[in-house]
């Protein structure tokens, strides 16, 4: 029971790991908090795949890609962590006051061929060293592409800092010039993007407030980054929102594949004036 | 009282300032500030708590002159919900360091609370001469969350009074700028 549970679980996961802004399920990371006071301070954490933001109703997100890092850069624990039917759950003991990181980061590989006129999917976590043996010889058509996602939210104890917020140079990434943690209705923010550590113009950015279920509609909002790989919102309402950005290129180190496709998603919440 | 006193002050003439005899606090200049928590009616209720600030048009530095709340709950558990008094936390309570001197202060019952700044004196300290907004914000645990602006000038001539009245988490909001 309990490893068929499991074994569900790790299926969803791979599901996760590909998903695309084709698929309708979103990825999410829910803290109990972004700003919090006070001396001896804890956010909880729900993480989830569904398809309503913030409900957890689908898929759990799998925990072991998610990790914690402290404002002076060291890695923070993961305290209470379970995963259930529909989410998994863990706390963070923010015992340093400025800003942490909470991201779950992914890679992947995705693609399909055909083998005897018919077309096959790449199995679910078929990663780099196995690429090779997953596509029969006499397969052709072969399409392969890298699926790096980065997921990540920002919770800040007293006053909010920068230093998990310097970009890794690696993939699609958000290096925020308004500051993440302190986001107000009515009020402009600006975020720019990276790819690989350099501006990334013209990609296309999702925002989506939460509260979906009770509402007819989405009401989401899709911008382009700028030149420099920027671009201004003003949010309308407090609340939480999920951020989704896509990219692709093709500058991916897995032999065969043609295209890397980058997800980015972050949750931000904004408060009432 | 203290307006009542100041009353008095301000309707003698300026020779009298010179004499000596009148009571030295009562010419300085500051902020008499009233502010009426209000009675409410609820199953569960719980003082507010209520900061209170001073800040000017598109300058991001505020001064605080007072935050009222549960600052002496055993391992500063009351600290946990400063930060719902959200504005004033992200204007200045989260650069705070607290409790601190002359502006931690304990929740106060409903009702007219005074509390008075001297100018020159922490927590007011010394103010360039310009329009600044007094700002009062008040949040409740398991209730609402108000914010009352009172605009004055300073320094005032003759003392001004500003008034303001909140709607629901703060009552009637009082300030004597003193010259």
């Amino acid at each position: 029971m309990k490893s068929r549970f499991a074994l569900l679980v790790a299926g969803m996961a791979a599901v996760t790991l590909l998903a695309t802004p084709a698929l309708a399920h979103r990825q999410w990371m829910l803290p109990s908090a972004t700003t919090v006071s006070g001396d001896d301070v804890w956010v909880t954490v729900d993480a989830a795949v569904s398809n309503d933001l913030f409900y957890f109703e689908h898929f759990p997100m799998r925990l072991d890609t998610i990790r914690a890092w402290a404002p002076d850069g060291s890695e923070a624990k993961l305290e209470n962590a379970s995963t259930g039917r529909y989410r998994s759950t863990f706390d963070v003991h923010l015992t340093q006051k400025g800003t942490y990181k909470i991201a779950s980061l992914s890679d992947g590989i995705g693609g399909s061929y055909t083998l005897n006129g018919e077309e096959k999917r790449l199995p679910r976590g078929t990663t780099a060293d196995k690429l090779a043996s997953a596509i029969p010889t006499g397969a052709s058509d072969v399409k392969i592409s890298e699926h790096v996602g980065r997921n990540e939210i920002f919770v800040t104890s007293g006053e909010p800092s920068d230093g998990v917020l310097k970009p890794t140079g690696k993939g699609l990434e958000l290096e925020p010039i308004t500051h993440p943690d302190d986001l107000i209705a009515g009020e402009e923010a600006r975020f720019r993007f990276l790819i690989d550590g350099k501006p990334a113009p013209g990609i296309d950015v999702t925002i989506i407030p939460g509260g979906i279920r009770y509402r007819n509609q989405l009401n989401d909002k899709t911008l382009k980054t700028d030149a420099k790989g920027e671009l201004a919102f003003t949010w309308p309402e407090p609340g939480f929102y999920w951020l989704n950005a896509t990219a692709k290129d093709t500058n991916t180190g897995i032999p065969r594949a043609t295209e890397r496709r980058m997800s980015y998603v972050t949750t931000l919440e904004v408060q009432a004036p | 009282m203290k307006i009542r006193y100041h009353t008095v002050i301000a309707g003698l003439p300026l020779a009298a300032f010179g004499t000596g005899t009148l009571a030295l606090p009562a010419q300085a200049a500051g902020i008499d500030l009233t502010v009426t928590i209000p009675r409410l009616h609820v199953a569960e209720y719980h003082r507010p708590y209520v900061a209170m600030w001073i800040e000017a048009k598109d300058k991001p530095d505020v001064r605080t002159l007072g935050i009222w709340y549960d600052y002496d709950m055993k391992k500063g558990e009351g600290t946990k919900w400063l930060r719902d008094v959200r504005m004033w936390w992200r204007k200045a309570g989260r650069s705070l360091t607290l409790p601190a001197d002359g502006i931690t202060g304990a929740t106060r019952a409903p009702g007219p609370q005074k509390i008075s700044f001297t100018a020159g004196r922490a927590p007011l300290g010394t103010l360039a001469p310009g329009h600044y907004e007094l700002v009062v914000e008040a949040a409740r645990e398991v209730g609402g969350r108000e914010l009352v602006r009172l605009p004055f000038q300073w320094p005032a001539k003759t003392p001004q009074t500003v008034r303001a009245t909140g709607n629901t988490e703060l009552g009637a909001i009082t300030a004597v700028i003193k010259p």
